[in-house]
């Protein structure tokens, strides 16, 4: 649903034209520079189908292009680059935290924003905690410095202070010109991150407001 | 060659023990009789059937007719490939695959071997090149199937780690290296270990065949050794063709793994 009154037509920096897969009706819409559009929607009716199609992780059809930059121009490892996505679950493919990064000293100020101390960098992934494994997630997405980042639910399974160290990193990126897509159950953190909404159900993707 | 031919009459002496075997199944309640008949009835034709087309083969030294054989001996180790399998590749790729693997593999190390270390005269004599090709398949087929078979059930395990590579920017080969390598070790270790076990706890049946005819000892452990290189090189070049063939094959030019693309086991 293309609006012409969305999230920044014209200046638009992530652009989604009748962007189609299995599970999902086609869906047009914009995301301007610096700005966070959130998703909303039941579980299962097609969130995370959305986020991968748009980082290319399945096989999909139409447009998606970044600063008149189209998706399928460039490979798909300076795609994905670009454009970060944060699963709901990260995964781990080595056994120490540090592992995962490619500079995990580099990483030390926002690891002690989030809470978190900086010589878990040995620590055995295997012992972490979901909450832990969800900021590390963050920076290690953050880490590459991504022009568009996809978040699916990433302070789900935060306590209050962490969520708020979360949201204020994610905010100091918006004003440095990151476009957000941000998938989030909580009603609050929707309406104090965006004033535009895509509601997904049952497949079908509707841009609305908060 | 001090070699003792076996009269009819020594192999009706021999299959007295399988009778006691039966004996054995029907006064222990085994329920087995049925099934060894079966299978004893299968072992006598089919060995006598392959000697009589070895024999015909080696009268005629035909590089038409050893080629057809060899091929419907590669033709059934891609289908044991296949079977194999507990998650097919979909479509034609579940016996192409393996099968194109199992070809190429053992067409180079046969061909360098006949026309080199053996050089029969011709060097396609089927004599030398069947048993070889023989002993050179059934190894090749054991790599083959073990390494995909692990490529597959492992992406399947491995599959959101894989991808949370993808999603940070990597290639297909750097966010399937772990999976890649652990499918390449397992396809090759039967042959490694084969290899620093033979001799001590079993003498290989070729060159206890050798031996048995009458010929040196060392000279059928010399043929024992070329065999073994033979089968290594088979075994590493199929099972490194298979597991990176499946690899591309389970990704796509935009770096995504396509799982799809592998059947669902049947249970």
């Amino acid at each position: 649903m293309a609006t012409p009154h969305g999230s920044g037509y014209g200046a638009a920096m992530l652009r989604v034209r009748d962007l189609v897969r299995p599970g999902l009706s086609p869906v047009s819409f914009d995301v301007a520079s610096g700005s966070c559009l959130t998703v909303r929607g039941p579980s299962g009716s097609g969130k995370t189908l959305l986020l991968r199609a748009i980082a290319d992780l399945d096989p999909n059809g139409g447009s998606v292009s970044l600063d008149e930059q189209n998706r399928d121009r460039m490979p798909a490892p300076a795609w994905r680059t670009l454009v970060g996505y944060v699963p709901a679950e990260p995964a781990w493919w080595a056994d120490t935290v540090a592992e995962h990064f490619s500079d995990w000293p580099a990483n030390a100020p926002l690891v002690t924003r989030l809470g978190l101390p900086t010589d878990m960098g040995t620590a055995p992934v295997a012992r972490l905690s979901t909450g832990e494994r969800q900021r590390l997630a963050l920076v290690r997405a953050l880490e590459r410095d991504p022009r568009v980042l996809l978040l699916d639910e990433p302070t789900a399974a935060l306590d209050e202070t962490s969520r708020d160290a979360a949201e204020t990193i994610l905010r100091e990126r918006l004003a440095e010109g990151v476009s957000l897509l941000w998938v989030t159950h909580d009603g609050a953190q929707a309406r104090r991150l965006s004033k535009r909404c895509l509601n997904v159900d049952k497949g079908q993707v509707t841009e609305g407001d908060v | 060659m001090s070699y003792i031919a076996l009269t009819y009459l020594d192999l009706a002496l021999a299959a007295v023990l399988v009778v006691i075997n039966g004996i054995l199944s029907l006064a222990l309640r085994l329920n087995l009789e049925k099934q060894l008949t079966i299978a004893t009835v299968r072992m006598v034709a089919q060995l006598l059937l392959v000697g009589l087309v070895l024999k015909t083969l080696f009268a005629l030294v035909s590089p038409l007719w050893t080629t057809l054989v060899a091929a419907v001996m590669v033709g059934f180790a891609a289908r044991e490939v296949m079977a194999r399998q507990h998650r097919r590749l979909s479509g034609f790729w579940a016996y192409g695959l393996g099968g194109a693997s199992i070809l190429v593999a053992s067409t180079i190390v046969m061909i360098f071997a006949l026309t080199t270390q053996i050089a029969a005269e011709p060097w396609y004599h089927p004599r030398y090149a069947l048993p070889l090709l023989g002993m050179v398949l059934g190894n090749t087929m054991t790599g083959i199937s073990l390494g995909l078979d692990t490529l597959t059930s492992n992406l399947v395990r491995d599959r959101a780690a894989v991808e949370a590579r993808l999603m940070l920017g990597a290639d297909r080969r750097t966010a399937m290296q772990t999976t890649v390598r652990g499918a390449l070790r397992t396809g090759m270790m039967p042959t490694i270990n084969a290899m620093s076990a033979t001799g001590l706890v079993a003498l290989p049946g070729m060159m206890t065949g050798q031996i048995l005819a009458g010929a040196d000892p060392v000279e059928a452990v010399k043929y024992q050794i070329l065999v073994m290189c033979l089968i290594a090189g088979g075994t590493s070049l199929g099972t490194v063709g298979a597991v990176l063939a499946g690899a591309a094959r389970l990704t796509d030019g935009r770096h995504r793994l396509r799982l799809d693309r592998l059947r669902q086991p049947e249970s």
